[in-house]
């Protein structure tokens, strides 16, 4: 796959001297969807302004499409979409002229029709002679989607689209951002909804302090760093773990009703088999047993842990 | 250069001007019937003539060219002052454009505003006083490139600003008085000379005066002096803006 947007040894430090980037190397490949994941502060925004030119980088190269983002910024930016993260709108303006502004500024020529599609996919349509300031939070938001997509970009950025947003209107944002993929736009958001990264990214990235941890494909990522826990209801109480079991780092819970093994997915054996003939020779009777997958959350707090330790 | 690009920011920006026509047209004209009920009516009775002009006549250039200046000059900061409050310079930052499409549409939409409050205000006049207008040519130039300074001054003033005290600070400290003091309601000959060398460090004094000498042939300076320094001025603030644009000066993190 190619890659669309390159970051190569990207540092950034803020007037203030803080170093919000400590050599980022990302490549961003054509057609994906990308979730970054990371704690507040992490530098996910710093990066995706530097990338779309609201801020630059005190060292290291981007370039957007093959054009460095510096010495060939024009060609660069019109690739680009960015829905920023905090909503920023003139107040007064009125969403249809709003929305037409974005496209001049990118040079594209007035097309009402494009607006109109893009209206309408937003479920903006009806509003689209409304004032920003009487619309709703969650609509200003799709405002600042729909000025985004206006003059069709090939890479879009979407800094935490859903925060403050409900159920419903998520919803459609993530219908309108897989349609938007099928039409072959590269997409890249951030989001502390980490569910979120697990439903629709192709791709994650996990960013902390200014570093990006890891760049994975999302499946490979969970079967890899995935953990199952296997929990063995008993039937009658256990004082404590057979001695012949001690190496398997069992935990009791429950007051001795319930063993919980924690195991890898990716690991050559999964040693349950041994460990349930083990329990049985010890006279020990199962109840039920159930197994559950650790999630990209606990993948991603583990990971962010481990950087800070 | 991105035409497009101006041209959107440019009728985003007079649109905002037109939706509140009313008000902009309203003001300038009940300000300036003000004046002439004031300075005209009750101080130019008895002024009777201010070199062979009637005094109500005699203020007009001035009374436009104190209005042209504020106009464009409040216009050009809050426009360009207003994206960085409400946070969508984020639009004009990451869209394909350079700083001098931004200068051009924030500019020439308000150098476009305060001309045309100019003209309101000259045609307001003309049902008060006969007024004449010796030089045309000379007058267009001046309004025009008065109408272009200012917004490019204001420009900087908005660029500079981090609130709304320091956005009308300057124009409040330092235009308003100068250009009060600049001989809008008086020639600078009727000063005691002390006064009137202190006022030749006013450069509001050598738009105003070569202005109205594109009206009635007068002036308190040279013409020459007075292309000079408009001239100057503008080239003045073209430089700065040059260096904002290199820097990105309160603007690119
Ligand atoms: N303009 C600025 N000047 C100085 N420091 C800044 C500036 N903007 C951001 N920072 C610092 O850079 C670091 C990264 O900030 P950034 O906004 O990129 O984080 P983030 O990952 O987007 O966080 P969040 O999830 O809260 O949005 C933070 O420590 C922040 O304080
Ligand atoms: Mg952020």
């Amino acid at each position: 796959m190619p890659s669309i947007v390159s970051v190569r040894g990207v540092r950034k430090s803020y007037d203030t001297g803080f170093e919000a980037l400590k050599g980022v190397d990302l490549e961003i490949e054509d057609g994906e969807i990308l979730a970054l994941l990371g704690p507040n502060g992490a530098g996910k925004t710093t990066l995706i302004s530097t990338i779309c030119g609201i801020s630059q980088q005190t060292e290291g190269t981007i370039t957007v499409g093959g054009h460095d983002t510096l010495k060939d910024f024009r060609a660069a930016r019109s690739l680009i979409g960015l829905v920023p993260q905090e909503i920023a709108l003139e107040p007064f303006e009125r969403v249809e002229n709003a929305v037409r502004l974005t496209r001049g500024l990118f040079g594209k020529r007035r097309d009402d029709a494009v607006i109109e599609k893009i209206l309408r996919q937003l479920s903006l349509w009806d509003k689209r002679d409304s004032k920003i300031n009487e619309l709703s939070g969650g609509m200003k938001r799709r405002v600042l989607i729909a000025k985004a997509l206006s003059h069709e970009p090939r890479v879009l950025f979407l800094d935490e689209p859903t925060a403050g947003v409900d159920v419903e209107l998520r919803q459609d944002m993530w219908n309108v951002v897989r349609q938007l993929r099928a039409d072959g736009v590269t997409i890249i958001l951030t989001t502390h909804y980490i569910e979120e990264a697990e439903a629709i990214a192709d791709r994650v990235g996990v960013i902390s302090a200014g570093r990006i941890l890891l760049v994975e494909d999302k499946d490979a990522l969970m079967r890899r760093m995935g953990q199952k826990v296997l929990r063995i209801e008993l039937d009658s109480p256990l004082g404590a773990v057979p001695e012949a079991l001690a190496d398997y780092d069992l935990q009791i819970e429950d007051e001795g009703r319930t063993l919980l093994y924690t195991y890898h997915t990716a690991a050559p054996r999964s040693g349950i088999g041994r460990l349930i003939t083990g329990l049985t020779q010890a006279g020990v009777a199962l109840a039920d047993v159930s197994t559950a997958q650790s999630s990209l959350e606990d993948i991603f707090v583990d990971l962010v842990k481990e950087n800070a330790a | 250069m991105s035409l497009r690009a101006v041209n959107a920011i440019y009728t985003y920006e007079m649109r905002r001007f037109f939706r509140t026509m009313a008000q902009s047209f309203i003001s300038p004209v009940i300000s300036t019937s003000l004046y002439f009920v004031v300075f005209g009516g009750a101080i130019g009775s008895r002024i009777d003539q201010v070199e062979g002009v009637s005094y109500g006549a005699f203020i007009v250039p001035g009374l436009v060219m104190l209005t042209v200046m504020t106009q464009a000059l409040s216009n050009a900061s809050f426009g360009i002052y207003f994206p960085k409050f409400m946070g969508t310079m984020y639009e004009l930052l990451s869209a394909p454009i350079s700083f001098l499409e931004i200068v051009a549409g924030y500019v020439g939409a308000a150098a476009t505003k305060a001309l045309f409050i100019g003209v309101v205000i000259m045609v307001t006049a003309s049902f008060f006083v006969e007024m004449q207008i010796a030089h045309p040519l000379a007058m267009v130039a001046f309004l025009l490139l008065t109408c272009l300074s200012f917004a490019l001054f204001g420009f900087i003033i908005g660029i500079w600003a981090d609130n709304f005290e320091q956005l009308q600070l300057i124009p409040l400290l330092v235009v308003t008085p100068l250009v009060f003091l600049g001989g809008s309601f008086y020639s600078i000959s009727m000063l005691p000379p002390f006064w009137q060398t202190v006022t030749l460090f006013n450069p509001v004094v050598y738009l105003i005066s070569g202005f109205r000498w594109s009206f009635y042939g007068q002036a308190d300076v040279p013409i020459a002096v007075s292309l000079l320094a408009i001239a100057g001025f503008t080239a003045l603030c073209l430089l700065v803006i040059w260096w904002i644009f290199r820097t990105g000066w309160r603007i690119r993190q």
